[in-house]
């Protein structure tokens, strides 16, 4: 049994990471997790992250070992869908009150066990752990140990409390979990030369049922799906299977780059995002399957299972051509999803504008990927007004982003869609994306646009409280630009990296005074491009740049 | 008269309750310019952050002390002080209301101290507002947190006046506690009816200035509206304070301690009576005859009762929900003929041995389901997580409450007043007559015998007492 702390930094050294294997060793001790700001942080902890990846499996009763706060605040709301069972969605917790903080809460998360196994009968129950009793010293791997004797039925301690890191870690510690206690402990009934794992793809709004039915025409068989409509018993044979992808790029990485060390399961990182994508990935899959014996043929069904999704997918979004002429999209988002659509987007006739993404060769995709993965940080950190004025001078008619953006897109008038954890449509796959073409038709072309923008009758023109703010902004600027050396200042501390908060004027002196000329001089000089590395397309540029003039030094000493 | 007991369970299936320091956090939500601060790991702030977008599909300012594991051993200080001092330069806010969370109370932080330190060490924000309030997840509930912000609100931001001093009162400005069972949409309607009679009601907190859904006239990161400091300083100056919801005796008790402003409290605002007896005492306290529209409008109301009797008289009525909202749907569809049959809530009140039921459950979701279930209940009102239940239930479901995610227009969701009592029953009337035309009229099967189709004996004062008492001995 592997202690926590054991378990995080083992996660840390994950080998199977691009961007860990690019770190040095004292930066991989330190994590691959942003620094979390007092005031300034957002989004989800450790628990959150376990939860989201492992909830998904849908015959499990999920216990959560905490306050209310952590169960009571946030059930029932995830986007996933199951085929079977609703259990998941059934909410278990053990609202520990002060007696329990005082005497410890360990007796009555036994009897909670008991009670969920006795009424609800699950195949297994999943116990998460939260910052409440780690701290105060609950054992839940004892007492799953424990329950899991006298009650026979796998009891899996999830040990990923809150406080010890952000979502991202939870997932990872989720793996473990499932590593650790779940996978290859069943055996299943029989076996095919067609058996794929599909790794960190939660099924949201049932997407992954837009894939489904051409891996079975295919007669390729969804042989453990972790954790999207998947089931226990799936995941506890699913050493078994014949090859892997894995979807949701680094959430997961640790099960899939383990279960190939361990049971010789070879995976690939693909994707259903995006047309050229699924066909990459269906591509993939069939070789993996042939390379562990399947069939030679199988490789040409695939590919004529390609050609015609492919033209009925193209056929279906041409003929929205006419009407996205000369309209352009702000596309905000971190992460592989982004860089999926952006295809799909361009084959509709949309412009793109916001990131840097002209005509994409396959060259430009990992740039690309990284250069959004850095505007996804910094909307971030962006006050409501900056990101108006963003919507503003990218002159975009509609913005595509994550969650929570979109009220300052909304109360801006600006035409949005969810392309997020939280959405209502599935995106997936061909059919997916002739779907979110549809949908940015239905969000861009809806006649309620003119009226919501138009001022009310009694406010004069260029009083709108839009209006103001925007003068406010560019007065801000002017008085800024007079000042050459409040410029010099203000362009100084731009930051770059968001993660370790390192600014251009940082690595610019770094530059000169150590005369650098890699991104990983920077990073040992600065810190810059150290943690989630979507910055180092920037610091690349910065390079390439010539170093601010000589000039400037006088101003810059008076800005320092 | 009815019993509260306790679920005797270990395992909470389908929580009713939501923790209280996101209680607190919303109560600040209804003051101008403020940040809400959970002092906690990031995911306490997330969890409601989450749940508020979902709730009122707005931007929701609320931050965090972002508490790591060695921090939360080691004391949060450091986070504090970095938290308010990064709060305050990149949001400028007017005030900052912190929330203690499970985590740090088990610890057992001393933020009072704290905030005194990084007054005393940080000129900037020596004289930023910054309210502390002590809110452990691991005890009471949503409610119960929102209860103790307004209170400590009132105890830490109204200026006190000396009861001896002579003290200049505006007959006109009345002070208003709204508890958090009503929506933006309901204190709007409290400020119209109050200012038909002249009054000048100043609402602590105000969600109706923040949480509306208005198009802001500026862009900022803190609340976009909601009663200010400045405001809230000269609340000892009214000549009322209107208390409404049980849970709002304690700020009304802290505010005639501090003032000496006399108090009235309304346990609820929706029903016949009960703004009967808000209309005549605003009627008294301005002196003015009640305005022609509100006498129109309970003649409205009560062809509404009227009306709609007729779909809820008789109804088998299970309810989830915090204990004043629960005392007041409840009691509304009583007064309407439905029969309370089985009752969930989340924490204690003096209210709850009042609700017309036989037994009111200290519970969960689960609880409510079976319960509703073997009573054969044929109306369900709770937040919506009861949607799981709704459906295995098959019976027709009125969403009242936070979390409202699954429809839009939770804000806006009225049941005060005359008018709104009024559109509330027509809504559940509506729901009614809609299920049965869904699921129960008449085919020539339905009298052949099975005795499925209204098969209850008729229920009146303690005609259903044997088979829920013996449940409860069975249940405890």
């Amino acid at each position: 049994m592997t202690s926590l702390s054991a378990t995080i930094q083992d996660v840390f050294n994950e080998p199977g990471c691009g961007k860990n294997a690019t770190k040095s060793e004292a930066e991989r001790k330190k994590g691959c997790t942003k620094q979390l700001q007092p005031g300034g942080a957002a989004g989800g902890c450790a628990f959150d992250g376990a939860k989201i990846a492992l909830q998904p499996l849908t015959d499990v009763a999920h216990l959560v070992h905490g306050p209310i706060a952590c169960e009571g605040n946030s059930w029932d709301n995830r986007g996933a869908r199951s085929s079977g069972s609703s259990l998941w969605r059934t909410s278990f917790t053990t609202d520990i009150n002060e007696t329990d903080v005082v005497f410890g809460g360990e007796k009555r998360l036994y009897k909670a066990i008991r009670e969920t196994i006795e009424k609800y009968d699950p195949p297994a129950v999943f116990v998460y752990q939260t910052c409440v009793p780690a701290m105060t010293g609950d054992d839940i791997n004892a007492v799953c140990k424990a329950a899991k004797e006298k009650f026979g039925k796998p009891v899996i301690p999830i040990n990923a409390p809150g406080f010890v890191g952000p979502k991202n870690l939870g997932n990872k510690l989720a793996g473990e979990a499932l590593l650790e206690h779940v996978i290859g402990t069943q055996e299943p009934d029989y076996t095919t030369p067609y058996d794929l794992n599909i790794i960190g793809e939660y099924n949201l709004a049932g997407e992954l049922w837009q894939v489904k039915p051409l891996l079975d025409e295919l007669g390729i068989r969804i042989f453990a799906s972790i954790s999207g409509d998947g089931r226990y018993k799936e995941v506890a044979y699913s050493h078994r299977a014949k090859a892997a992808m894995m979807v949701c790029s680094k959430a997961m990485i640790n099960v899939a780059r383990k279960m190939e060390e361990r049971y010789g399961i070879p995976y690939f990182e693909g994707s259903f995002y995006g047309i050229q994508d699924s066909s990459d990935s269906l591509r993939e899959i069939a070789r993996l399957l042939i390379s562990r014996g399947a069939p030679e043929e199988l490789m040409a069904r695939t590919e004529a299972v390609i050609e015609r999704e492919e033209a009925k997918a193209f056929a279906a979004i041409a003929s929205y051509r006419p009407r996205f002429a000369g309209k352009k999209v702000l596309l905000i988002t971190g992460g592989v999803k982004s860089w999926s659509v952006v295809a799909a987007l361009q084959e509709a006739g949309l412009e793109l504008v916001g990131t840097s993404v002209k005509k994409s060769t396959r060259e430009d995709k990992e740039r690309i990927k990284e250069l959004m993965g850095q505007d996804a940080h910094m909307i971030e950190d962006m006050t409501p007004r900056e990101m108006y004025k963003m919507l503003k001078d990218a002159k975009a008619d509609i913005m595509l982003s994550g969650g929570r953006s979109q009220f300052v897109a909304l109360k801006a008038a600006m035409p949005w869609l969810d392309i997020n954890q939280e959405r209502h449509h599935a995106y997936m796959g061909y059919v997916g994306m002739v779907t979110l073409v549809a949908q940015i038709d239905k969000a861009l072309h809806n006649p309620m646009w003119q009226q919501v923008r138009k001022p009310a009758p009694w406010d004069r023109p260029g009083e709108s409280w839009q209006a103001r703010a925007l003068a406010q902004m560019d007065a801000e600027a002017a008085a800024l630009a007079a000042d050459p050396v409040a410029t010099e200042k203000a362009r100084r501390a731009q930051k770059i990296c968001h993660c370790k908060s390192v600014s251009l004027g940082a690595i610019e002196d770094a530059i000169a005074t150590r005369h650098l000329d890699s991104v990983e001089g920077v990073r040992l000089a600065t810190d810059a491009t150290g943690g989630c590395g979507a910055c180092a397309a920037r610091v690349e540029d910065i390079l390439k740049a010539p170093l601010p003039p000589k000039v400037a030094a006088p101003a810059l000493k008076a800005a320092e | 008269m009815a019993i509260v007991t306790h679920a005797k369970k270990a395992c909470t299936v389908n929580p009713l309750k939501m923790s209280q320091p996101i209680g607190g956090a919303l109560a600040f939500m209804g003051l101008r310019g403020c940040m809400p601060l959970l002092h906690g790991s990031q995911g306490c702030t997330s969890f409601g952050l989450v749940l508020f977008v979902r709730h009122f599909k707005e931007a929701i300012p609320m931050q965090t002390t972002a508490m790591s594991e060695v921090a939360t051993i080691l004391g949060g200080y450091e986070n504090v002080e970095q938290a308010v001092l990064n709060i305050h330069k990149r949001t400028r806010p007017e005030i900052i209301g912190i929330c203690s969370t499970g985590v740090t109370e088990t610890k057992g932080d001393d933020v009072e101290g704290y905030i005194r330190l990084i007054r005393a060490r940080n000129p900037e924000v020596a004289q930023l507002p910054m309210v502390y309030v002590s809110t452990p997840d691991f005890k009471d509930a949503f409610q119960d947190g929102w209860e103790k912000t307004v209170a400590r609100m009132v105890e830490t931001l109204v200026d006190p006046v000396d009861a001896g001093a002579p003290i200049q009162r505006n007959a006109r400005r009345i002070n208003v506690l709204p508890g958090c069972h009503l929506t933006p949409g309901d204190l709007d309607e409290i400020r119209t009816i109050m200012e038909d009679f002249g009054l000048q009601p100043s609402f602590l907190p105000d969600l109706a200035g923040s949480l509306d859904g208005h198009i802001p006239d500026e862009f900022t990161p803190t609340t976009i509206g909601g009663i200010g400091v400045d405001e809230i300083a000269t609340m000892g100056e009214s000549a009322w304070t209107i208390a409404i919801g049980a849970q709002m005796r304690r700020a009304a008790e802290a505010m005639k301690t501090r003032t000496g402003v006399p108090f009235r409290l309304f346990e609820r605002l929706s029903g016949l009576e009960a703004n009967d007896e808000f209309i005549m005492f605003l009627s008294q306290i301005s002196g003015r005859p009640v305005p022609r529209k509100y006498r129109r409008q309970r003649g409205q109301l009560v062809d509404a009762m009227l009306d709609a009797h007729f779909h809820i008289g008789g109804r088998r009525l299970a309810i989830g929900a915090e204990p004043d909202l629960l005392f007041d749907m409840s009691g509304l569809l009583h007064d309407m003929g439905a029969h309370v049959m089985a009752a969930v809530t989340t924490t204690h009140s003096p209210v709850l041995e009042r609700v017309e039921t036989e037994e009111v459950l200290i519970g969960d979701l689960e609880d409510l389901e079976r319960l509703a279930q073997e009573r054969g209940c044929d109306l369900l009102i709770t937040h919506s997580h009861g949607r799981q239940a709704a459906e295995r239930l098959n019976i027709p479901f009125y969403r009242a409450g936070i979390p409202t995610f699954d429809r839009i227009g939770a804000g806006h969701q009225l049941t005060v007043g005359y008018r709104g009592t009024r559109d509330t029953l027509f809504t559940i009337a509506n729901l009614l007559i809609a299920d049965h035309e869904a699921n129960h009229d008449a085919t020539p099967g339905t009298w052949r015998g099975d005795g499925a189709h209204g098969a209850h004996a008729p229920l009146g004062k303690g005609a259903h007492a044997p088979d829920t008492l013996a449940h409860v001995a069975a249940v405890h």
